[in-house]
């Protein structure tokens, strides 16, 4: 297989029911890289919930807004990029979930960002020019992680 | 072809909710309203079926997790069965069988509720 640098990317509308599509979008570019099925399934997962969040916190439920999804590999490394224009998310002010306490709580939110760091190798936030906000999702093919942390 | 389905039929004691297809941040909402359809009728002891369920996101557990409460404190629960692997995995690592039971398949749920005796 090829494994040089390239990208493809797609922009999608903030609307929930695009969320089928990217997963459609990430999971065959996954798959055609070499990831299993549990692999493809766990990528376009981190990728729908950075979406999800994407759309209710950074948008606000505003349907209108854009989101870039593109994806790049390079050797082993396969890294989604998505930007947004909306509202900027500080990870620093994000604490580590416990979540045994938070599950204890029946808190229903948070959860998004504690699955994308479980399931990526690498999750990396960025604040680019125009004030636009990214975030990258690595995974590397083979990768062999005891666990993420969170 | 439709991405998502709820569907559900009440027993004698209790009520089961079958989901087919995603259920994303799209598809949340359509639960919700089935919980709430149900613990409006005050029915409290559910089985979820997720035989059909082909996809789980964090959206969708949080459905989940804004009923159990209210379903507890009316003596209830929401047991879950027939999930496979790739779902399971996602409830898993969030953590949510030390707060669900889950059972391989739907009697084995309904069996439960009639052990214990509850009543809708």
């Amino acid at each position: 297989m090829n494994r040089m640098a390239k990208a493809i990317s797609k922009t999608i509308l903030s609307a929930t029911d695009n969320l089928l599509e990217v997963r459609q979008f990430v999971s065959q570019a996954a798959r055609q890289f070499g990831f299993s099925e549990e692999e493809t399934s766990n990528i376009a997962l981190a990728v729908d919930e950075a979406c999800t969040n994407i759309i209710r916190h950074a948008y606000q439920n505003d349907p209108n807004q854009s989101i870039e999804i593109s994806i790049r590999h390079q050797k082993d490394k396969f890294e989604v990029s998505i930007v947004d224009e909306g509202k900027q998310f500080d990870p620093q002010t994000l604490r580590p979930l416990d979540l045994k306490e938070h599950l204890s709580h029946y808190r229903r939110g948070g959860l998004g960002v504690y699955l994308m760091k479980k399931l990526m190798d690498r999750v990396e936030y960025d604040t680019l020019a125009g004030k636009k906000n990214q975030v990258r999702l690595v995974k590397f093919l083979h990768s062999v992680r005891s666990d993420a942390g969170s | 072809m439709s991405e998502f389905k709820v569907h559900h039929r009440d027993g004698e004691g209790f009520s089961v909710i079958e989901l087919k297809g995603y259920l994303d941040a799209h598809t949340a909402p359509d639960l919700e309203s089935t919980f709430q359809r149900l613990l409006g009728d005050r029915k409290f002891n559910i089985v979820v079926n997720c035989k059909d369920l082909t996809y789980i996101s964090s959206a969708g557990l949080g459905v989940f997790m804004a009923y159990i409460e209210d379903v507890r404190k009316n003596k209830g629960d929401i047991k879950l069965s027939n999930m496979s692997p790739k779902v399971y995995n996602v409830f898993d690592l969030l953590g949510f069988p030390i707060l669900y039971e889950i059972y391989k398949d739907e009697q084995e749920a309904i069996n439960k509720f009639r052990q214990h005796g509850k009543k809708i």
